[in-house]
């Protein structure tokens, strides 16, 4: 069945509240609306308002009661409208959340999944546009998942869904309708004409943890996930290089394996994502890399990603780091 | 006698009607104008109680100015006052278009709320400061703000007072009393206090206006705001603006359906009173005299103003699919423009003729605006804002990687 990723989404709440009547969805305007990208709807006309509701405007509320719930053994599965808003919840998220089971020695636990839009690209500026996941990784007892089409995200919800501790799962918004690669100046496919929309229509799970080689190559490895995904293929085609581009799709735990087999095999390691990069998730990889690599290594680590500014509104695709960006950057990794 | 324990079930708040159901405002009680008492300057939050409770109405149904909040405002006051909701309105209705028409990204409006940021801002004085949510863009007109210049930053044109970096309407004045808009709802409030405590540290005699919609003061920051503010005797206006909508949730959910916006003061000992939003007068008689009560020392106010957002929350937004058909024509309050005109005519200082003049005039104004900002730029055509402006500001002094950037960008 073609799906969005909306609608793989909106699927993936659907079987696991079915499956699990310990599911419960909530957030702003996620109940008799279902979303405001509709990620969650009709979920509550089946369900029951008890099941799927809408909350007052509190991040921190929405987190600090999932908290709440899961300690008392339900399973709550919450949206903050825009990964921008989160803030107010940081605290429970990460002091609370993070760190229930370690520090009640198991006693108690935190099965929760926090579902929050990110990334650019559809001219939000500064509180529609951010890509805070450094900012989850950085937290011991987080998990931290971000799919790029509309198979894994229905696959990855699941598993975080499953997952016995908290999750953060980020869903990189331009690719909610089609696999956005950069060209803002050009009509994407939809994912109901892609083949990567074909969604089945049991229920499944991804594992977290597990990256997916989206295109073999021998010469250089692109590391990358969400919507980069697609642009970098977008800038190895541009460049002409024979690259093999990883999704990592979880970023913890990470898929070291598969990372450090490509990178052994290229001798080269080009790093691509829409953060900031300044103690991005780009700076953690490039870390792994030059540690377990190094003597594979043919040219330095390098990362195409958002410059270290506020996301503008304007100007938006002289920040997106977008496939000449990243063809450019190949081609430098590439001479060396 | 021992009872089997019933099983638990969760409340969740629902809205009288959605989308099929007749629009219904019958338990909206509203209380007559002129009815409401006015307290003293230094009344305690305790003695006004009920205040919390009522509405503050000063026009009636014939459009007559009435009871104890009566200002007796000059003519010429009630005409600019109506000239600024017109203006808003009309220039709420330019960009609307223009939004629609591509040359902007997203846009925000006031519809059926003007009274309440026009009428407030001719309270203030100059050097005092709001801290507005997008839905004041009143604070500018009737401030005095350029037209020109808010079309500019809705634009991101090349003179954009913001450089393109914010997105449509969430502006920037200092010099007019207009603090910078976030985006992250809820975060004003708590500066507007502390810009406050400011002014008293300092010995200063201006005083701040925090702003917040019914759904945002679910946040933990209106919260600490009334803690701070009660705790030191802030000198600030807390304004509510309950428009009945946030986004689709009913304002039902964030009061918890049982107590008003304004009763949540009490609990800080904060004066609290409710007024008619779409009251023109009565905003104004309100706001007048919980300012009056900062710059007098005498501490914060809380005013829960009522209104109704007649239109859809933003651009991206369609309400069709969560509010009743007709509701905003069901809703008890009217519309603030045809009050003030009618009380305006029925001093005998206007007529329906003149009414119908004065729209084509503003409209020519607003056109004549958003010529000129379009004569330099729009989001999609002309001069735009400069992408070298993505690196400046960030920091005073430009730090060496950000330097570095900048040419790897190619500015
Ligand atoms: C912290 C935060 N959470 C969520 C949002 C998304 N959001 C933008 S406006 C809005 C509704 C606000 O409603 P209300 O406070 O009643 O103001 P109104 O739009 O009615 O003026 C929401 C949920 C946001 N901007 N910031
Ligand atoms: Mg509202």
């Amino acid at each position: 069945m073609r799906m969005t990723i909306i609608e793989a989404i909106q699927n993936a709440h659907d079987l696991a509240m079915a499956r699990d009547d310990k599911v419960v969805v909530f957030g702003e305007d996620v109940g008799f609306f279902g979303g405001v990208f509709r990620c969650t709807a009709g979920l509550q006309e089946k369900y029951g308002p008890s099941r799927c509701f809408d909350t007052p405007i509190s991040e921190l509320g929405i987190v600090g009661s999932a908290i709440g719930m899961a300690a008392y053994g339900l399973k709550p599965v919450v949206e903050i409208q825009f990964a921008d808003y989160v803030y107010p919840a940081y605290d429970q998220i990460v002091s609370e959340a993070a760190r229930l089971r370690h520090r009640s020695g198991g006693d108690f636990t935190c099965p929760l999944v926090i579902r929050m839009p990110s990334g650019g690209g559809i001219y939000g500026g500064q509180t529609h546009s951010q890509s805070p996941e450094s900012l989850f990784t950085h937290v011991a007892g987080l998990k931290t998942v971000m799919p790029s089409n509309p198979r894994d995200a229905k696959g990855l919800l699941l598993a975080a869904i499953e997952d016995p501790d908290p999750v953060i799962f980020l869903e990189p918004k331009r690719l909610y309708n089609g696999p956005f690669d950069g060209h803002h100046d050009r009509p994407i496919v939809p994912w109901k004409k892609h083949d990567l929309g074909d969604v089945a229509k049991n229920y499944y799970t991804t594992p977290l943890g597990k990256a997916e080689i989206v295109r073999a190559g021998s010469k250089v490895t692109i590391l990358t996930y969400g919507t980069m995904v697609h642009v970098a293929q977008a800038g190895a085609n541009e460049a002409g290089i024979d690259a093999e581009i990883i999704d990592l799709r979880t970023l913890i735990p990470l898929d070291t394996e598969t990372i450090e087999a490509s990178v052994k095999k290229t001798g080269r390691c080009v790093i691509v994502h829409e953060a900031t990069k300044t103690c991005g998730f780009g700076a953690e990889l490039s870390a792994l890399v030059q540690s377990s690599c190094f003597f594979y290594l043919e040219a330095p680590v390098t990362r195409v990603t958002g410059w270290d500014t506020p996301y503008p509104h304007a100007q938006e695709w002289d920040y997106f780091p977008g496939p000449a960006r990243v063809a450019q950057n190949l081609k430098k990794v590439m001479e060396v | 006698m021992h009872k089997d324990p019933q099983p638990l079930s969760l409340h969740v708040p629902e809205p009288g009607c959605r989308p099929g159901d007749a629009p219904d405002f019958s338990d909206f009680i509203i209380p007559k104008a002129g009815e409401a008492r006015k307290p003293a300057l230094d009344a305690s939050a305790q003695s006004m109680r009920d205040m919390a409770f009522s509405i503050v109405r000063v026009l009636n149904k014939d459009g007559k100015a009435v009871g104890p909040w009566v200002e007796n405002l000059s003519v010429d006051q009630l005409k600019s006052g109506l000239r600024h909701m017109m203006l808003l309105r009309a220039f709420d209705a330019r960009m609307l278009i223009a939004q629609r028409q591509g040359k902007t990204s997203f846009y925000m409006q006031s519809l059926g709320e003007e009274a309440v940021s026009c009428a407030f801002r001719m309270t203030l004085k100059d050097g005092d400061m709001n801290f507005p949510t997008y839905r004041q863009s009143g604070l500018l007109i009737a401030g005095g703000y350029p037209m020109q210049m808010m079309m500019n930053q809705i634009y991101s044109n090349a003179e954009d007072p913001l450089k393109g970096r914010q997105m449509p309407i969430l502006y920037s004045a200092k010099d007019y009393g207009y603090f910078s808009i976030s985006g992250n709802l809820g975060t004003q409030y708590i500066q507007a206090v502390g810009w406050a405590m400011g002014s008293a540290i300092a010995g200063d005699t201006k005083i701040a206006a925090a702003w917040i919609g019914d759904g945002s003061t679910s946040a933990s920051d209106f919260h600490a705001s009334m803690v701070f503010a009660s705790a030191y005797h802030a000198p600030v206006v807390l304004n509510v603006v309950n428009n009945q909508w946030a986004i689709s949730t009913f304002q039902g959910m964030a009061r918890g359906e049982v107590a008003t916006f304004a009763a949540r003061g009490h609990g800080f000992g904060i004066p609290s009173l409710r007024v008619d939003g779409n009251d023109y007068l009565a905003v104004h008689a309100v706001a007048k005299w919980a300012a009056d009560r900062a710059r007098a020392g005498l501490g914060p106010t809380l005013i829960e103003h009522v209104t109704y957002r007649a239109g859809g929350h933003s651009t991206s937004d369609d309400p069709s699919s969560y509010r009743a058909k007709g509701e905003g024509h069901a809703w008890p309050l009217g519309d603030p423009i045809e009050r003030l005109k009618t009380h305006l005519i029925m001093l005998g200082a206007w007529s329906e003729e003149r009414q119908t003049q004065a729209e084509t005039e503003i409209m020519d104004e607003v056109r004549e605006a958003q010529k000129a900002a379009e004569a330099i730029g729009t989001l999609t055509s002309g001069k735009s804002s400069s992408s070298r402006d993505i690196f400046e500001e960030v920091y005073a002094v430009m730090p060496p990687h950000l330097v570095k950037q900048r040419k790897e960008a190619g500015y």
